[in-house]
């Protein structure tokens, strides 16, 4: 004992105490935690609600209001459900960085954890879309032609036919899908974030929305294939035309210029 | 190189050789034409023999390629897909196909133009410019035949003759007019209606279910084609064209045209899809300003307030269909549209 306390000063006592005041807790928490199991879910949802309105507090009571009833700077959440979150922070969308047009797609700031945990916190404000499962958005087995179809008939007209993206009016525009994940793709459409149109299960059902995410994949990812090779970001006949007739006319005519430059005379005798 | 070139057009290098006149003190005298100068391979035999070699290299090479054109036609299948760097994923059918085929026909060119400039004879040929008036004897030959031409063909005396000759030659292009006619049917009242009609269910595009109210949620985009409309129909395009329709959902209060109110059901409003300007399909639809963007020429029209054109060239306001529900609770349509949809034409009125 007496050895332990000339000891007590050493620059790595600290250290030892807190490691085994670390240890006794998680050993008494092991010992009493493992309570009955709806118990525990009922309170990890809780939790994560509790967890979702203190980082709600921080960072979106300013625009959406402390209750998520939305201010003039920004719209009310309640009924906009667990897949807009989604959608909105994991995009890094929201939080939003400034006012204007359209709020773009830029670094995400939460973990995926706190993500949920905001979430489950708008989820409770009021009924909403909840946050789609792996077997929802999951294209695997769907049908690519199909997807093409609903595609061109449900958002090409903005999203361009391969979803390379388009303007829209003062300064808005639908951004491009190349690489999105098929989750937040489900997501906006089951939502419809800021100016899209929501588009939902009753007028297109999960296995369309899944068929238009293998038709994405398929044409939009940097797997997919384009056969004519340097596709000019995909924009149609204008850009194409553009292209051929400013550099492939433009080649033609320096070619001529070097042919008609360079004479075939031997040095003067 | 480009310096021995520019030499090469001094005046003073040319002044001896072409023995034009010279006038001493006159800065402006006549240069004449410059010396012709051979090339190296009208000198040197080797030189035109490599020059030869060269041009048949070029053409053998176009040959190689086109066997290798008709090669990868037989050889690559059509679905395989490699990646070649800098064009990404690419068809290697195509990719060998458009290779080939500009080497060949390249090397054609190259050959060509390097035979020309090289082998072909390459002496300059003045050609002096001379009067364009012809002369005054050849002139007044001219006109006197001319006159006694018309005066033998009686032309001025016969005046029967001259005016039946104007009247066949003003009819004969009226039977083109009339072949215009086949180009196809006149219209008619085709302009004025569209396949809606009251009683007809809308169908969900995406579903081809009809659909109820309750399906569309309030900032929700669906587009709807009139019951019976099925897609293998021969005049699906026919129809479509004109009853293309778009259902969105206001809600009531936002909704500020009063007729417009009327004409939906619990704020779902249902407009005509084609553009009142030039008829492009139009459908790009903000939810939370409920503009909506023609990707033609960027007529916007506020689908809350009567469709109304805000922005762009079109005319007038998208038609609106009104809609109620039947008593099985699907959407049904209450009439067709009580104007034209699409652009305006001289009729319409």
């Amino acid at each position: 004992m007496k050895k332990l306390s000339a000891r007590r000063r050493h620059p790595l006592a600290a250290v030892v105490v807190l490691l085994l005041a670390l240890a006794a807790t998680g050993g008494l928490y092991a010992a009493f935690a493992p309570a009955g199991k709806a118990q525990a879910d009922e309170t990890a949802q809780s939790l994560a609600i509790d967890e979702g309105k203190k980082l709600y507090s921080v960072g979106c009571a300013s625009c959406h209001g402390t209750g998520g009833q939305g201010t003039s700077d920004g719209p009310s959440l309640v009924g906009v459900g667990a897949a807009a979150v989604d959608f909105q922070v994991g995009t890094g969308r929201m939080p939003a960085q400034q006012p204007g047009a359209q709020v773009p797609k830029k670094k995400v700031i939460y973990s995926q954890p706190e993500i949920d945990q905001l979430a489950a916190y708008v989820a409770s404000l009021g009924a909403g879309p909840s946050v789609p499962t792996d077997s929802q958005y999951n294209p695997s087995g769907a049908d690519i032609a199909k997807g093409g179809e609903l595609f061109r008939t449900n958002c090409a007209q903005c999203h361009n036919f391969t979803g390379e993206g388009g303007a829209l009016t003062n300064g808005k525009f639908a951004p491009s899908l190349e690489d999105v994940d098929p989750k937040h793709i489900y997501e906006a459409m089951q939502t419809g974030p800021q100016n899209m149109p929501s588009f939902p299960d009753t007028t297109m059902p999960q296995k369309q929305k899944q068929d238009i995410i293998a038709y994405l994949h398929a044409v939009n990812s940097d797997q997919s294939a384009s056969p004519g090779g340097l596709k000019l970001g995909g924009l149609g006949p204008v850009s194409e035309g553009l292209f051929g007739w400013i550099f492939g006319l433009g080649a033609l005519i320096a070619v001529a210029i070097w042919v008609a430059a360079h004479t075939a005379k031997a040095k003067k005798s | 190189m480009s310096s021995q070139e520019n030499s090469e057009s001094l005046p003073e290098a040319q002044a001896p050789a072409h023995g034009a006149v010279e006038h001493a003190g006159d800065p402006f005298a006549d240069p004449g034409l410059p010396a012709h100068k051979p090339r190296i391979q009208d000198i040197d035999e080797r030189a035109a023999k490599r020059s030869e070699r060269a041009v048949a290299f070029l053409f053998f090479l176009s040959m190689v390629a086109t066997i290798g054109f008709i090669a990868s036609y037989v050889i690559f299948p059509v679905d395989k897909i490699v990646f070649i760097f800098p064009f990404g994923h690419v068809s290697v059918l195509n990719f060998a196909l458009g290779l080939t085929l500009g080497v060949a026909l390249f090397c054609i060119g190259a050959g060509a133009v390097h035979w020309a400039r090289t082998l072909m004879s390459d002496v300059e040929m003045p050609a002096e410019r001379h009067e364009i008036a012809a002369p005054p004897e050849v002139k007044a030959q001219v006109l006197a035949d001319f006159k006694q031409g018309a005066a033998e063909s009686g032309f001025g005396r016969r005046k029967l003759i001259r005016n039946t000759m104007f009247g066949a030659l003003a009819m004969v292009p009226l039977s083109g007019v009339m072949l215009l006619r086949d180009l196809g049917t006149l219209p008619e009242k085709k302009l004025r209606h569209t396949m809606w009609s009251k009683g007809k269910a809308l169908i969900n595009m995406n579903t081809n279910e009809p659909l109820r109210p309750e399906d569309l949620l309030v900032g929700s985009l669906t587009f709807a084609k009139p019951e019976g409309l099925e897609e293998d129909a021969e005049d699906f395009q026919t129809q479509i064209a004109k009853a293309a329709l778009m259902l969105v959902r206001i809600k009531p209060e936002d909704i500020k045209d009063k007729r417009e109110l009327e004409w939906s059901h619990q704020g779902i409003v249902a407009y005509s899809k084609i553009c009142t300007h030039v008829g492009c399909p139009i459908s790009l639809y903000e939810q939370q300003t409920h503009h909506v963007l023609c990707p033609c020429h960027q007529s916007t029209f506020d689908l809350s307030d009567g469709a109304r054109v805000i922005f762009g060239p079109a005319g007038h306001a998208l038609p609106q269909l009104r809609i109620g529900v039947n008593d099985e609770g699907y959407l049904e349509a209450l009439g067709d549209f009580d104007e034209p949809v699409g652009p305006a034409f001289w009729e319409r009125g």
